[in-house]
């Protein structure tokens, strides 16, 4: 597993996005899909980047990796900030009209919606998030 | 990213070229809002955009919201696979105008 140790900031997001596509592209994966989970990767970085240290600078560990069975790729972020599991966040509700629809709330919601497999855990003082989205087949968000 | 704007007739179109994302989505809320202080008609080329996050989807809202409230209209053209998915996952499709 490779992995990237780095200040969660706005000014990083493009050395881990840079990462996550060098990885999908040296393993084939078709765009639409390679779009998808940079953007999920984008969501949680930049929600670490954000949020995790109360808005201080804070370290983010990533690893990234491409498993078998289904061929899959999968990154896994660590932070040391506040303990926070996402996954607790109600979801937005998505049929209300612009008007009625708040700015913001949605990143994690579509992280949720767009991988295969998320997963949280608090472990050794860390907060350890886990995605994983299968590189086979073709995307089916109906 | 950049982005262009031209101007025909009553329709302002801006081209945006690159990812909508945490750091360049601010550009694009600016020139949506920009616009529409010149004119209630937008046209969003989007046939050279591959990416949109949440950040780039709250541009788009406060863009569709402002053209809701003026009694305009933003229209997005040529939207690539990737980013359906991303309105379609968030609820956008049924709330942007996209031809």
């Amino acid at each position: 597993m490779q992995e990237l140790k780095l200040q969660a900031s706005d000014e990083t997001l493009y050395t881990v996005l840079g990462e996550i596509e060098k990885l999908l592209d040296d393993n084939h994966c078709p765009e639409t899909l390679k779009m998808v989970m940079l953007m999920a990767v984008e969501e949680i970085f930049v929600n670490i980047a954000h949020y995790a240290y109360g808005g201080k600078p804070g370290e983010a560990v990533i690893g990234l990796d491409v498993i078998p069975n289904p061929k899959s790729c999968r990154v896994v972020f660590r932070d040391k900030g506040i303990p926070y599991n996402p996954l607790e966040k109600t979801d937005p509700d998505i049929t209300l009209s612009a008007e009625e629809r708040e700015i913001g709330g949605l990143g994690i919601y579509m992280v949720k919606q767009s991988m295969d497999k998320v997963e949280y855990r608090y472990e050794d003082g860390c907060n350890v998030l886990t995605i994983e989205k299968s590189l086979d087949g073709e995307m089916d968000m109906d | 990213m950049n982005i262009s704007e031209t101007r025909s007739g009553d329709v302002i179109q801006i081209k945006i070229d690159g990812r909508v994302d945490t750091t360049t989505s601010p550009q694009l809320q600016n020139a949506i809002l920009l616009a529409f202080q010149k004119g209630n008609k937008l046209v969003l080329d989007f046939s050279d955009v591959e990416y949109v996050s949440s950040a780039g989807l709250r541009a788009l809202l406060i863009g569709q919201k402002t053209a809701n409230s003026k009694g305009g209209s933003m229209t997005l053209l040529h939207v690539a696979d990737a980013v359906l998915q991303v309105f379609k996952m968030s609820g956008f499709s049924g709330i942007l105008h996209i031809e």
